[in-house]
């Protein structure tokens, strides 16, 4: 292979890398596949917009153990997010949760969609309309213009 | 003599539309003043606040460092006043806090215990050895298990609890001359009484 097309494949292999360590799975494919989920769910305290699962840094390792440990121990995702919650806030929480203080964050694109759809409505209402008639002077405007020229409808 | 255009001048009610983008960009520019001065002020948004204050500190049970001292428990924390510093040899602001907490130790207003975060427990040891030891107890957390349990996201942080054990204040980031000598000092002589 070329050098180059092999610098390409490597370029598409690093892309599909993920930061979990295969000493860090868990043997129970289930198991491991909440675990796998729950991670992209984490965000990494430290990097703050990579989720625990791709961040290859330390604190964010240690949490994917812990999550390995607890899910290990029996508790349910639920537990796990609660105990993470309970040491960062919801912060931690890729997925903002449904709050008074997320609110606008919910609700605001369709806010704005439906105001926008308002404002298209009434434009197009609008252009339905039938242009006001002419004034006396405005007729008169015209008469003058087309007096010797071709004849209006 | 008059175009039959200029006769025809919008109405104001009409026109006030036009006005919206300006009022919005100006609105948007003052927000983003907002925040500048904010930061400017020290009250950086990107800081996370922790959820802990006020509540127990968590329970943990951290192994000494080889040949000095026993365990660091949680419990046995409890009863006084003390700072809970999470460091760790590779932490460059570690560096920079570390002659503060020097100082703080040498006053004897309180105690300093310290969290050695994924560290070496060989190179925390050589670290305290060539920079002074400030600490009273030291637990080890190689595994992150105490740090999660505070909330660290980077080191160095450091809690201040009450004799029951509360989580007072935490400061992210070293502590400076100034942060000590106007929050936590005074903090901890309201706390003693």
């Amino acid at each position: 292979m070329k050098p180059l097309s092999l610098l390409l494949a490597a370029l598409f292999v690093s892309g599909l890398a993920v930061a979990v360590e295969p000493r860090e799975m868990l043997k129970d494919p289930a198991l491991e596949a909440r675990a796998r989920a729950i991670s992209k769910e984490l965000r990494c305290v430290q990097c703050q917009n990579e989720t625990i699962d791709e961040s290859g840094a330390g604190i964010a390792r240690d949490m994917r153990v812990l999550v390995r440990e607890r899910l290990q121990v029996g508790d349910s995702n639920d537990q796990i997010f609660a105990y993470m919650v309970s040491r960062y806030g919801d912060y931690v929480r890729l997925r903002p949760r449904f709050m008074n203080s997320t609110l606008a964050l919910w609700i605001g694109p369709f806010v704005i969609l439906l105001l926008g759809g308002l404002v298209v409505a009434r434009r197009l209402r609008k252009g339905d309309d039938v242009p006001d008639p002419l004034t006396p002077e405005e007729r008169a405007i015209v008469a003058s213009l087309t007096e010797h020229g071709e004849k209006t409808p | 003599m008059p175009g039959p255009g200029t006769s025809q001048a919008v109405p104001f009610v009409r026109r006030w539309p036009y006005l919206l983008p300006l009022v919005l960009i100006l609105a948007l520019g003052g927000v983003f003043t907002k925040r500048l001065v904010d930061v400017e002020r020290g009250l950086d948004p990107s800081l996370i606040p922790t959820v802990l204050l006020n509540t127990p500190l968590p329970a943990f049970d951290l192994p000494p460092l080889p040949g000095r001292g026993q365990a660091m428990n949680s419990d046995e924390l409890k009863g006084e006043v003390s700072l809970i510093n999470v460091w760790g040899s590779w932490c460059i602001a570690c560096l920079v806090e570390h002659p503060v907490l020097l100082e703080i130790a040498k006053s004897g207003d309180v105690p300093i215990h310290g969290i050695a975060w994924r560290d070496d427990p060989d190179r925390s040891l050589a670290w305290l050895a060539e920079r002074g030891d400030p600490y009273a107890k030291i637990g080890q957390d190689p595994r992150s298990k105490a740090a999660i349990a505070f909330g660290v996201v980077l080191a160095p942080e450091t809690f201040l609890i009450d004799k029951q054990g509360i989580i007072r204040y935490k400061q992210t980031g070293p502590i400076t001359q100034e942060d000590w000598r106007t929050k936590i000092k005074p903090l901890i002589e309201q706390l003693k009484k």
